[in-house]
């Protein structure tokens, strides 16, 4: 985990650590059984590509676990998500597995975040996110934004 | 019109549904996602936080998850309150000519930590609907609203999802 961060010393513009992030099929599956989405969109190649997304694609609620951790990562334990939206811009599709446990060579996402407020509401110091995900082609294809309370170094 | 068609269904309850957090379904809700932060496995630590306890990733809220019966794990004693309204909705929006549907997006607003333990109750509501015509052709907008509560009555997070059907 990385150090604490305070509301004190985030500025407007701050960047967020980027939070690079690859998608696999092995990691679709995972996602299906432990988010209960058992759509075939995201499993079955002949339906994917029968309702024309060629093959199957990225949860979107997949691509929202990982904003939220690059929110949460950045924030530390003593921070606060508050509110949290993101839409789904574009379709993504996983990296095929090499062998069982590594991935093809392929893409790799980049979930990237930006101070774009920074306020008090009563005794809560508030900071507001942009927040994204580029995929390998640095298009952008999910996007949203955070609100988080942050600790005061006082 | 499908405006019309639709304004009988906002404010519809489409389901109600318990919802209990445990901590094996944390964990493996985190390791699907391939999160670092300790405060969803390890107990240990999470004793010594500020939460004193396992909690769970902001977007987590327990089993049986969200989504319409038959896309996940659920059984019937899951479901207090049968989601009619949902399929009546379907029902209109095939007749008007869209049939298939894409998760947009979604809004959250937390209000308290979901910890392992937790039982919750999920409630849902058509909050909205709206039409609009894209780049490939007229979409739909439906946009459910979900507002968790636990054991005490408290608000724990309520929830914006938002369906494109197309």
């Amino acid at each position: 985990m990385a150090e604490q961060i305070y509301w004190e010393d985030i500025n407007v513009n701050d960047e967020l650590p980027p939070l690079p992030k690859i998608a696999t099929t092995r990691m679709l599956v995972k996602w299906a059984g432990a988010s209960g989405d058992f759509n075939p969109l995201h499993y079955d190649s002949a339906l994917a590509a029968a309702v024309g997304v060629g093959s199957p694609i990225i949860h979107g609620a997949l691509k929202r676990q990982w904003l939220v951790q690059l929110v949460t990562d950045w924030m530390g334990e003593q921070g606060t998500l508050k509110k949290f939206a993101c839409s789904y811009r574009a379709m993504d599709w996983p990296r095929k597995m090499a062998t069982p446990w590594t991935p093809e060579e392929g893409e790799t996402w980049q979930c990237k975040g930006k101070v774009t407020n920074k306020y008090a509401d009563g005794d809560q110091k508030l900071v507001d996110c942009a927040i994204s995900i580029e995929n390998g082609k640095g298009e952008e294809t999910t996007r949203g934004a955070a609100t988080v309370m942050l600790p005061n170094r006082g | 019109m499908l405006a019309e068609e639709m304004a009988p269904f906002i404010g519809k309850n489409v389901g109600t549904i318990a919802c209990e957090v445990e901590k094996g379904s944390i964990k493996r809700f985190a390791d699907a996602v391939e999160e670092t932060n300790p405060l969803y496995w390890d107990e240990e630590y999470a004793r010594k936080s500020r939460y004193g306890s396992i909690i769970a990733p902001p977007g987590f809220f327990g089993w049986p998850v969200k989504l319409p019966p038959g896309q996940t794990f659920q059984r019937p004693t899951d479901i207090a309150d049968p989601p009619e309204a949902m399929d009546e909705m379907r029902a209109v929006l095939a007749r008007a000519g869209y049939f298939n549907v894409l998760d947009g997006g979604i809004e959250y607003e937390f209000f308290l930590p979901v910890r392992a333990g937790d039982a919750l109750t999920a409630k849902s509501i058509i909050k909205e609907v709206r039409e609009r015509e894209g780049k490939s052709g007229k979409m739909a907008f439906v946009i459910i609203e979900t507002s968790y509560t636990n054991k005490k009555n408290e608000l724990v997070a309520v929830q914006r999802s938002t369906a494109i059907y197309r």
